[in-house]
């Protein structure tokens, strides 16, 4: 007789109140495979953990962007957020898709070059740039984003400086209804900052005013509030054309839609609560299309939406490395990730599934990473199967942010693999090293040598 | 005239101190004249007493709750419609309302269930930081309110507000503030509990009134029926409640639920001045706990609601009984183990 | 490595009055809580029921299902000590013995 599967036995209170387990299925069923590729197989090969990125999915999110926002407005232009993920390969499918880049320092801003994006396509955003920075932007007639007056005085003599005329664009903040509201970044536009600026930069008559951009915030779940901001910047727009009669060629509303993640102290999923592509492009469209525009003039829109765009093409796969009982009885499971790489932990509850077959038995779970931090938690709380040491997990939802604020502490960074649109995987950043680490580090003589 | 056979699913099974509203919806199906009704519990917990009133509910399940999302949801009802041949499913609760609207489509086309739910923008508009500008849309009176976001804005309030006023918190609970200090003490207390804003609102002197009503989602007022709570339990819920002749606030509900062309059943909460005047407190998107009183008054909300669910056009109540009552008592079933034990692992009793 | 689970490290006796049933629930009349247990849960616990020795169970278990003797250990272990936090084993019975 063949014996049966053995699962680890366990035992549960029945709380009223607290989850009950019936149809949550959906919610721990096995995941053992990403784009038709078996994770067995992935972690064999890549190693454990490992994030995967989905080109099918970007495909699919970037079309479902341009659709929702092309079918309401006539001109729309995307630029990647490189922040949100600068991996070369991540970048470059944006750019196939006809993406431009959107960068917030001189690094980002090399990079982007470095991908081939024409300088004229490349928006450089942040408080931050320096006069090299700022010298090589302006001579690439890059879409510098002016974020304070300091900058703008300086843009003005870099101007005089390379006897050419910058093209600019200055951040505006605002109240668009939401809290708490960003006016850290850019000129105000209630206390008339936003105008000051606009005048000066025209009649000073050294640089060029193409562009308003506005980023009012992040994960917003407010479409009505992008609504708001694009009738303001319209509103300077307009002004704009009346006092100087000049046309402002772009409106930029940043970036800030929601992906499907399910924020911390959220009641519903964030798959049910997120606004839709639809639900942003209708707000936006609908205000823009109500401005005072003639036709001729419908100034080019431009959107540099990152999360939206990759969260859900990213996944990191898991192993487990044991199972511990806490003095509460609470049941913790120990896993080979955690915040160092996976740093949207602080403030999503993330998807995690198995990847291999269960039972229906489920036990409610602390989830922990494995360095010796006590912060070093990926899930607070959350029913899974009974999970035994070696068994697989699946993080769903990962792909912003992770990969560029992730942190060699404790554990080194493991591999990114791609899956391409025809299933085949191409390690796009191979794992760190010691000699990735000891190849920046310098030894001062008298300290190369010690007797213990 | 023989009744016709339909299966109707019922969330808010909860008919405890602060009753749900599932056990008297379900009531009014049963005295339905026109159907004979096979209901299904639907529940979120194992000692929601609704599961254990057999002579009610036919048959129950458990569902997830509502935080485990649609497709665990979907998941669920695709079992329990492949045993039970659902018709119309009632959903009850706020907390749920979201999901049942985002899957109405879904469960029409897939299972052919019906449901009568308002639109996914009736339910937001009708949200309580939306309610002044629901107000102005509808030319309905709403108190002065204004959302805040830090005590620094306690001291200008008198700009806007004269005292008393009530400071709410995002989701629920509402206190009565007489000075700036309270309303700090408040603003604490509630932002710390449910977060920000905190919604500040004039404080109106009157009694409160409230109304069932039902719309076809077309901007035909099915029905209404005001009501005045009698007495009060200390967490603010009816115990007891009598039909009103009230012409004004039955003018003011129609008016309301033709200009916002309402989708289904709700329940408005107004305050009348001493002055005569009917400001509206608060929308809640489904039949409230004392829908039977209506039923009680001659209309049949939930039966009309089933009717309009499957297609069937339905002629607005003209008359309901002024001056009924309804008195609410608790009661304690007994019940035995094994059906606690079936609904807890099984998931079905 | 079986030998750990000495007498001195915990009792193992179960509540006299405690209710099983077939679909794995639980039900402590002393305290009035209830439990859900899966199918090797509630083979263990009708095993103390019976007062099976250690050895007995170990074996039984062994030979039904496709474990190896130091995980079964480790998660016996872990579950008579959940059965101990949940007062099915009880701690007065631990005394008396």
């Amino acid at each position: 007789m063949s014996k049966l599967p053995y699962e680890r036995p366990v035992i549960q209170r029945l709380n009223t109140g607290s989850m009950n387990k019936f149809g949550t299925r959906t919610e721990y069923a096995p995941v053992t495979h990403i784009e038709n590729v078996s994770v067995k197989s992935l972690i064999s090969e890549f190693g454990s953990p490992l994030f995967v990125i989905s080109e099918n999915k970007i495909r699919q999110l970037y079309s479902d962007v341009t659709r929702a926002f092309k079918t309401r407005y006539p001109r729309v232009q995307f630029a990647w957020s490189y922040k949100t993920n600068y991996m070369n390969a991540v970048c470059n499918v944006f750019h196939q898709l006809g993406s431009w880049a959107e960068v917030v320092s001189g690094f980002e801003y090399n990079k982007a070059l470095k991908n081939g994006v024409p300088g004229s396509k490349i928006i450089f955003n942040g408080p931050d740039k320096t006069d090299d920075e700022l010298t090589l932007a302006i001579r690439n007639d890059s879409l510098i984003h002016i974020d304070h007056l300091d900058e703008l005085y300086r843009i003005i003599e870099l101007a005089v400086e390379l006897k050419k005329r910058p093209k600019v664009a200055i951040r505006v903040n605002m109240d668009v209804g939401i809290y708490p509201m960003w006016d850290r970044f850019g000129f105000n536009y209630e206390n008339g900052q936003a105008w000051d600026a606009i005048n000066k930069i025209i009649l000073t008559d050294k640089i060029d005013l193409v562009g308003l951009h506005a980023h009012i915030g992040t994960f917003m779940l407010s479409p009505q509030a992008y609504g708001v901001a694009a009738s303001k910047l319209a509103d300077l727009a307009y002004h704009t054309k009346i006092k100087f009669e000049k046309n402002i060629e772009y409106i930029d509303l940043g970036g800030g839609f929601a992906s499907k993640n399910t924020l911390k102290g959220s009641y519903l999923k964030g798959s049910d609560s997120s606004p839709s592509f639809d639900d942003y492009a209708e707000a936006i469209s609908t205000a823009l299309l109500n401005a005072e525009y003639t036709k001729e003039h419908m100034p080019l829109l431009i959107l540099e939406s990152g999360r939206a765009l990759i969260d859900e093409a990213g996944f990191l796969l898991g192993t487990v490395i044991a199972n511990k009982r806490l003095s509460d009885g609470r049941r913790s499971t120990i896993l080979d990730f955690g915040v160092n790489i996976l740093f949207t932990a602080f403030w999503y509850d993330h998807k995690i599934s198995p990847a291999q077959d269960f039972s229906h038995y489920t036990e409610d779970t602390v989830l922990y990473g494995p360095l010796c931090m006590n912060i070093d938690v990926v899930r607070e709380n959350v029913t899974l199967p009974p999970m035994k040491k070696g068994d697989q997990v699946v993080v769903h939802t990962v792909g912003a942010y992770n990969m560029t604020q992730w942190m060699q502490f404790i554990s080194l960074r493991p591999n990114i693999v791609l899956i391409d649109t025809n299933g085949k995987t191409h390690l796009i950043r191979a794992k760190e090293s010691l000699d990735t680490l000891n190849s920046q580090e310098r030894m001062p003589a008298h300290l190369s040598s010690f007797k213990l | 005239m023989k009744k016709r056979k339909i299966n109707i699913a019922v969330t808010g099974l909860n008919n405890i101190d602060s009753p749900g509203p599932g056990i008297p919806v379900i009531r009014a199906l049963r005295d339905s004249k026109k159907f004979d009704v096979r209901i299904i519990g639907l529940s979120y917990e194992t000692l929601e007493p609704g599961l254990y009133m057999h002579d009610l509910v036919d048959k129950s399940y458990q569902v997830p709750f509502p935080s485990a999302g649609t497709e665990a949801l979907l998941e669920r009802l695709r079992y329990i419609h492949s045993v039970e041949k659902i018709d119309v499913i009632i959903p009850n609760f706020d907390a749920e309302l979201q999901n049942f609207i985002k899957l109405e489509e879904t469960l029409k086309k897939e299972m052919g269930i019906s449901m009568f739910l308002p639109t996914h923008d009736q339910f937001e508009e009708r949200h309580k930081a939306n309610l002044m500008e629901f107000g102005k849309q509808h030319g309905i009176q709403v108190p002065f309110g204004k959302m805040i976001f830090s005590t620094a804005e306690i001291p200008s309030l008198t700009k806007d507000f004269t005292y008393p006023v009530v400071v709410k918190g995002k989701y629920y609970d509402a206190s009565v503030a007489y000075n700036p200090e309270q309303v700090a003490t408040y603003f604490n207390k509630l932002s710390a509990k449910w977060g920000l804003p905190i919604i500040i609102q004039q404080y109106v002197f009157g009694s409160e009134v409230n109304v069932t009503a039902i719309g076809d989602g077309k901007g035909n007022a099915i029905g209404a029926v005001p009501m005045r709570k009698q007495y009060i339990t200390d967490k603010g819920k009816a115990w007891a409640g009598i039909s009103l002749d009230d012409e004004k606030l039955v003018s003011i509900a129609n008016k309301l639920l033709a200009s916002s062309k309402w989708r289904g059943g709700m329940e408005l909460e107004f305050i009348k001045s001493a002055a005569g005047e009917y400001f509206l407190l608060e929308i809640n998107p489904r039949f409230p706990a004392w829908v039977y009183l209506a039923v009680g008054c001659g209309q049949n909300h939930p039966e009309a609601l089933v009717l309009m669910a499957l297609g069937e056009k339905v002629k607005p109540f003209k008359e309901y009984e002024k001056g009924k009552l309804f008195v609410r008592y608790s009661y304690d079933l007994i019940v035995d183990l094994k059906e606690f034990e079936t609904i807890s692992t099984l998931g079905e009793l | 490595m079986w030998h750990l689970f000495t007498k001195s490290f915990f009792n193992m006796k179960i509540r006299k009055n405690i209710a099983v049933s077939d679909s794995g629930f639980i039900f402590n009349p002393s305290t009035g809580d209830s439990f859900s247990t899966n199918p090797i849960g509630l083979e263990i616990i009708q095993m103390l029921k019976e007062e099976k020795s250690k050895e007995e169970m170990r074996k039984t278990i062994l030979q039904k299902y496709q474990v190896d003797e130091a995980t079964f250990e480790k998660d016996f272990y872990d579950f008579v000590s959940m059965l101990h936090q949940t007062q099915i084993i009880s701690q007065d019975e631990e005394k008396k013995n």
